[in-house]
């Protein structure tokens, strides 16, 4: 992740004075994330086979972040995020619409029913012939199932409960499944990623492949991967799913955006998993 | 006639090209470098130095450090550091890299500050929707003249 060229500038930067970059992103490219002083998460690992030819190592956005906002993320009780996965827990639990039933009511409690799925979403349902989010998968079950209103794609209630479900996974790598039948939605995804948008004519490989480690005015940039979402974002004091950063992303070309909930953005969404393969998912990380 | 046509170039600085000045779809190069200035008058490099530190403009330091704009915080590291670049580059090279820096360096993620063709998905500025039809370039021709006065001032 070091680039030389990052450190020079940095330190020209820090002499030069007045800059306040708090001088940690660059600082802490060996930190560990344990959480709560027992989970330990990797954050760092060799790329998935087919991302060998663009990168040699893949790592977790918490990397990037500096030293407090790292920290925050190591305890439960200072993670904000935490928060929303505990009303996603009571959300799970809720009875809700027509057939009088919960989450629970099927998939029992939720650290058994729900563990070690956040790691393998985006994912093909055979009887609906389609890739899912976990979003789409809560509103199939509300819908079919419970006969209750699907949630918006984005809202409070879809950022807590995918929170709660994340957080049943955590510790555990992602393994997204690229073959078989997701593989043409893969190859559209990783068509998506390159494909440079907007007036400012950037793709996310431009900023997230090409300049990781690299500062673009004030913010550290990552490789863009999702093993940490939802995130608890300190900027905008909420949780954030994966397709609203996609959107903000996108936006920030100057382009047109896609919607959450688009079929660009499953596609994206199942390419960018794929591209977190063997980091741990975060559960609810935190992000400023 | 002329005489009105160049006062109005002069007074108006926003907006799609005015007679008088070499429009976004008009720019001819020699190997990237543009000759001529693109609205007709010279660059004021004070207001080119506010340009490229404006977020809403030329936002060139999300990018680029600059010695000489250090008052402003945040400079990137993405694009390499301009100190100098008035020494690297004549007046018509840095002319056409601020216009279309891929004429230059091909495939580079520096944006182009004066096209409005092109594009994939073009948008509204930073809102997310569409683009107006006839949209501007980011900046107007006059910017690009105030910035390039600005570039040739940083010598080595
Ligand atoms: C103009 C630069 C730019 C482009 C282009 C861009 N991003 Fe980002 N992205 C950022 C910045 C800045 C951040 C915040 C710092 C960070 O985590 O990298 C960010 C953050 C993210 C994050 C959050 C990472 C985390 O750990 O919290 C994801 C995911 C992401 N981007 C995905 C994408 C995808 C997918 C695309 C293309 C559709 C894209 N980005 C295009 C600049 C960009
Ligand atoms: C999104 C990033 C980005 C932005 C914004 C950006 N640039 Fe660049 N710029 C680059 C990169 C990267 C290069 C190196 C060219 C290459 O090899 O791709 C570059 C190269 C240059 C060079 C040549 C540098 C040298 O001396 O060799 C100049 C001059 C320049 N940019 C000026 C500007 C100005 C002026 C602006 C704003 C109006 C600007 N840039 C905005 C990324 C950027």
């Amino acid at each position: 992740m070091t680039k030389l060229k990052s450190i020079r500038a940095f330190a020209v930067l820090a002499v030069a004075g007045g800059v306040a970059f708090g001088g940690a992103a660059q600082a802490d490219e060996n930190a560990e994330l344990i959480v709560n002083g027992e989970i330990k998460l990797v954050t760092k690992t060799a790329a998935p086979d087919h991302l060998k030819d663009a990168v040699d190592t893949i790592y977790s956005g918490w990397l990037f972040r500096e030293t407090g906002t790292q920290a925050m993320q190591m305890d439960d009780f200072v993670n904000p995020g935490m928060l929303d996965a505990e009303a996603g827990i009571e959300l799970y639990n809720a009875v809700d619409g027509t057939e009088g039933k919960s989450c629970a009511s099927c998939h029992g409690d939720i650290a058994e029913g729900m563990k070690g799925l956040r790691a393998v979403y985006p994912k093909w349902n055979e009887a609906a012939g389609e890739v899912r989010t976990m979003e789409m998968q809560v509103n199939d079950c509300r819908e079919t199932r419970m006969g209750a209103e699907p949630y918006k794609y984005i809202s409070r209630e879809m950022g807590q409960i995918v929170s709660a479900v994340s957080l049943q996974s955590r510790g555990e790598p992602v393994n997204v499944a690229i073959d078989g039948p997701v593989a043409a939605t893969w190859a559209q995804g990783k068509e998506l990623y390159y494909t440079r948008t907007g007036i400012l004519d950037l793709s996310c490989a431009s900023c997230h492949e090409e300049n990781y480690g690299n500062m673009i005015r004030a913010d550290h940039l990552s490789q863009g991967q999702i093993n940490g979402f939802p995130v608890y974002r300190l900027n905008n004091a909420k949780i954030n799913q994966v397709h609203d950063r996609f959107k903000g992303c996108v936006r920030d070309t100057r382009a047109e955006t896609y919607n959450p909930g688009s079929s660009e953005f499953i596609a994206l969404e199942l390419y960018v998993a794929s591209r977190g393969n063997g980091l741990s998912v975060e559960g609810v990380s935190l992000r400023n | 006639m002329k005489i009105t046509t160049i006062t109005a170039a002069v007074l108006f600085t926003a907006g799609a090209a005015l007679a008088g000045e070499v429009g976004p779809k008009d720019v001819v190069y020699a190997e990237g470098a543009i000759e001529a200035s693109l609205s007709g008058a010279p660059g004021d490099a004070a207001a080119g130095a506010k340009t490229m530190t404006t977020r809403s403009l030329g936002n060139c330091i999300a990018c680029h450090e600059v010695t000489a704009l250090k008052d402003s915080p945040f400079h990137g590291e993405v694009g390499p550091s301009l100190d100098g670049t008035g020494s690297r580059w004549t007046e018509a090279e840095l002319r056409g890299i601020v216009v279309n820096a891929k004429m230059t360096f091909e495939g580079t993620v520096m944006p182009a500050f004066y096209k409005v063709d092109g594009f994939n998905r073009a948008g509204d500025g930073y809102t997310g929707k569409a683009a107006p039809e006839n949209f501007p370039p980011v900046l107007t021709a006059q910017q690009v003249e105030d910035v390039v006065a600005f570039l040739v001032t940083l010598k080595d």
